[in-house]
């Protein structure tokens, strides 16, 4: 291939050019630069993975220099699993933002989508710690923008909120990469892999704890979760959808890529150290859960129930030592919850939409009138309740077998009994909606939405379920990751 | 409850200041020292002041992207709602005549800031800047009215220098790399970045005061 | 100790002291200064702690420089935001916005309009 069509360079180029010309046109054409765009970015992501598969590691230098002057672009199995789900879950929900905003687009929706796609993709392709911090502010700042489309008062407040979690998450970032350039006069990811060893001084001990802990605020583990429900509950159906299924997974990349990277020394000194996330992850689970299980609106709901399946994401941290399965689960988890909670959100945005009412109980009747975002959102339940055969069933059984042969068995507990608490708060859903709503005499049936509305969410939530069919290629791209 | 909430905190911050403090004094020397290896490359690089030979050639594709991050904040407060236009005929009367002296000096000033960039302290950002205050000061003085939400212009001007960006970045992939200039190039592609940014930069900036609601 | 030392502790104090005011203040105007005394901090750490030897590197210098325009589009959204905020309910802090009442209100209604 020519140089000059390089996928892994347009993977970033070509957001940034839609996202610009999309705000130059001033929210005209948005939805077919978005479309055209995003589809020419799953290419791209396609073509990187046949590299990928063939090399193992593509690099790319950006400016031409080499570390520790320039700035090394990666592409490997782990940022090839995130690229794929972001393009593809992303491409759905253009299809779906097209339909839902038929009427009127909030303001700059669309290049908003389109830099924070661009600063993802850079995100997962970056192996330079000050230029990771670049495009996490890209993803911030874009993601808050969003949430502030609309500009009512509670999403001004919920995106203010997600704004100052976002910029101390960053800003504790930034601080410990400072201390790692002193350390080190270097912030190459692959440098610092080896330069970093179990004598560390303290600065990077603690440029390190900064580091993983601003992630952590900006991933919403508890106990920095409160910003999340509001912002992901508030803001329109498609936006919750992006937020949900992909933009907390970038941060929790590369808190895995640094846990695993650069600060492999450190935990591994350290082992009790792993036990900090994977605690705060029970905790989130249950919490979450319960939340989910007693929220009054239906996107509240969704919201917590986020909250609880991040908390599975950092159950892996002590078990990453013990072998692949841990790091399989963990990224299984990540890709099968990305497609379900997008099929979710996107469903409840169908079902409060057509339904009128933002309420939990505004469901009831749902299933006669509309069956297929119903099936959905039932569908992406089954992923999130891990039941065979859906990834998240995979993901689940994976961690469970890697708890065991690490001998965490209160690892087995809190997964299982997340999964039954998820099965709680899906069926208080699908129970109501195959309830006769009582007030059918004195309101109309509700109009059948467009055909996209429905058969997208059904398409993402299909795939949450069929990725756990399917897993093999998926596991093979992350076998060559070592930890 | 919120008392002890509020102590525990500070107790914390205060351990964290003292830790920061005892591990910064004690650090030992880094084994890395880009700093030789920015000044052996600087030939290479078009521009002979170092750190706009990181800014713009090392380190390029950090500023390239940057500058989207102005972009989004732009973005975000056309999401969030544009304030309503400010009440006209309160100027300050001195305000006028001082905008009209200053500006074209101020304007002197960016110019020489962007050409300064390239041996000197100075650059884009810093032309961009005293630009963006210019309009300001127009602004304030009445002399430019606020900018409508549509308005063409700013639009183009503030995509146009970034476009210009990215297709300069995106022409170098045939060069083998994102950004990658040939040395014999390099210096004037970087004047041409640095001119389409300062434009961009100036309106994007300018434009968080001036743009305003239309009147309704 | 040398000079970039001094800047590095100084730099260390003014981001705890920065957290600490996004953390603990209630108007959101200082709360967005206090982000930026963060991003200060970090900015003096960078410059300050890779000169300790008296040597200037130029690489920090111009992450720094990038890390400002960052900080300015941030401070820039956060008071576009807060303005709006401010413009919408007068008010300018984020503190809790308590919905309980209206919650419980709301179940109540709920109860009456679904038959159990």
């Amino acid at each position: 291939m020519t140089p000059l069509l390089d996928p892994l360079a347009w993977l970033i180029l070509l957001p940034l050019l839609w996202a610009t010309l999309a705000f130059l046109a001033a929210d005209r054409h948005g939805p077919m630069l978005a479309l055209a765009g995003i589809g020419g970015q799953l290419l791209c992501v396609i073509a990187l993975a046949g590299d990928v598969a063939s090399h193992g590691s593509i690099g790319h230098l950006a400016g031409g220099w080499a570390e520790p002057l320039g700035i090394r672009l990666v592409a490997d199995g782990l940022s090839l699993v995130m690229l794929l789900l972001t393009q593809g879950v992303a491409l759905t929900l253009a299809l779906y933002a097209r339909s839902y905003f038929s009427q009127a687009t909030p303001p700059a929706f669309w290049p908003l989508t389109g830099f924070l796609l661009a600063g993802m993709n850079a995100l997962f392709l970056s192996g330079d710690l000050f230029n990771l911090y670049v495009t996490l502010e890209l993803v911030g700042l874009a993601a808050v923008g969003l949430v502030a489309a609309g500009g009512g008062a509670a999403q001004i407040a919920a995106a203010l909120r997600y704004l100052l979690a976002t910029l101390v998450g960053s800003g504790a970032y930034l601080f410990g990469v400072a201390l790692i350039y002193g350390s080190y006069g270097t912030v190459s990811a692959s440098l610092l892999g080896s330069l970093i060893t179990s004598e560390a001084p303290l600065a990077v001990w603690l440029a390190g704890g900064l580091m993983l802990t601003g992630l952590l605020l900006k991933t919403a583990l508890l106990p920095f979760h409160f910003w999340l429900p509001p912002a992901h509950g508030g803001a329109p159906a498609p936006v919750s959808a992006l937020l949900s299924a992909l933009v907390v997974k970038a941060s929790f990349y590369l808190f895995l890529r640094l846990w695993l990277g650069p600060f492999a020394a450190l935990s591994e000194a350290l082992p009790a150290l792993a036990q900090v996330p994977a605690a705060l992850g029970a905790t989130a689970i249950l919490w979450g859960s319960w939340r989910a299980i007693r929220a009054d609106r239906l996107k509240m709901l969704v919201a917590y129930s986020t909250v609880a399946q991040l908390g599975y994401l950092f159950l892996i941290f002590p078990l990453l030592g013990t072998g692949a399965l841990a790091l399989q689960a963990g990224i299984l988890q990540a890709t099968a919850h990305g497609l379900a909670k997008a099929a979710m959100f996107v469903a409840a945005g169908t079902l409060i939409k057509v339904g009128g009412s933002d309420r939990v109980l505004g469901v009831a009747g749902a299933a006669a009138h509309l069956p297929v975002s119903l099936f959905a959102f039932a569908l992406a339940g089954v992923t999130l309740m891990g039941l065979p055969p859906s990834g998240g069933f995979l993901a689940k059984w994976l961690l469970i077998d890697a708890a065991l042969a690490a001998g965490q068995p209160w690892i087995v507990v809190v997964a299982l009994s997340g999964g039954l608490l998820a099965g709680i708060y899906v069926f208080r859903v699908l129970r109501l909606a195959f309830r006769r709503p009582t007030t059918h005499d004195d309101v109309p049936l509700p109009q059948r939405p467009a055909a996209l509305l429905e058969w997208t969410a059904f398409a993402l939530a299909a795939g949450s379920v069929l990725i756990g069919l399917g897993a093999a290629p998926l596991l093979a791209l992350i076998a060559g990751v070592q930890p | 409850m919120k008392a002890l909430w509020r102590s525990l905190t500070v107790v914390a911050l205060l351990g964290l200041a003292a830790a920061l403090l005892v591990a910064v004094l004690g650090l030992p020397p880094a084994p890395v020292k880009l700093a030789g290896e920015v000044a052996t490359n600087l030939g290479a690089s078009g521009v002979s002041h170092p750190v706009t030979a990181v800014l713009l050639n090392f380190r390029g594709y950090d500023t390239f992207l940057e500058v989207a991050v102005l972009i989004i904040a732009l973005l975000g407060m056309l999401a969030a709602g544009l304030p309503p236009p400010p009440p006209t005929g309160s100027r300050n009367a001195m305000l006028p005549t001082l905008a009209r002296l200053a500006v074209p000096l101020m304007v002197l000033a960016a110019v020489y800031l962007l050409w300064a960039g390239a041996f000197r302290p100075g650059g884009a950002f810093q032309a961009a800047a005293v630009l963006a205050a210019a309009a300001v000061l127009l602004h304030l003085a009445e002399i430019l009215a606020p900018w409508p939400r549509d308005r063409r212009g700013p639009r183009l001007a503030i995509a146009g220098g970034f476009l210009l960006f990215l297709a300069i970045a995106a022409a170098l992939l045939a060069n083998g790399g994102l950004l990658r200039y040939p040395p014999e190039h390099a210096g004037l592609l970087i004047v041409l970045i640095e001119s389409g940014l300062t434009v961009s930069l100036a309106v994007n900036l300018a434009a968080f005061f001036l743009l305003r609601a239309d009147k309704t | 100790m040398s000079a970039g030392l001094i800047y590095a502790a100084t730099g260390c104090l003014l981001f705890v002291l920065g957290l600490g005011g996004v953390l603990l203040l209630k108007a959101l105007l200082r709360r967005i200064l206090a982000f930026n005394l963060m991003g200060s901090g970090a900015f003096l750490v960078l410059v300050g702690l890779a000169q300790r030897d008296g040597t200037p590197d130029p690489v920090p210098q111009a992450m720094v420089l990038t890390g400002i325009v960052v900080a300015v589009a941030a401070t820039a959204l956060a008071l576009t935001l807060a303005r709006r905020w401010h413009a919408l309910t007068g008010r300018e802090d984020i503190a809790r916005v308590g919905d309980a009442g209206s919650r419980a209100r709301r179940m109540a209604n709920d109860r009456r309009k679904v038959g159990r």
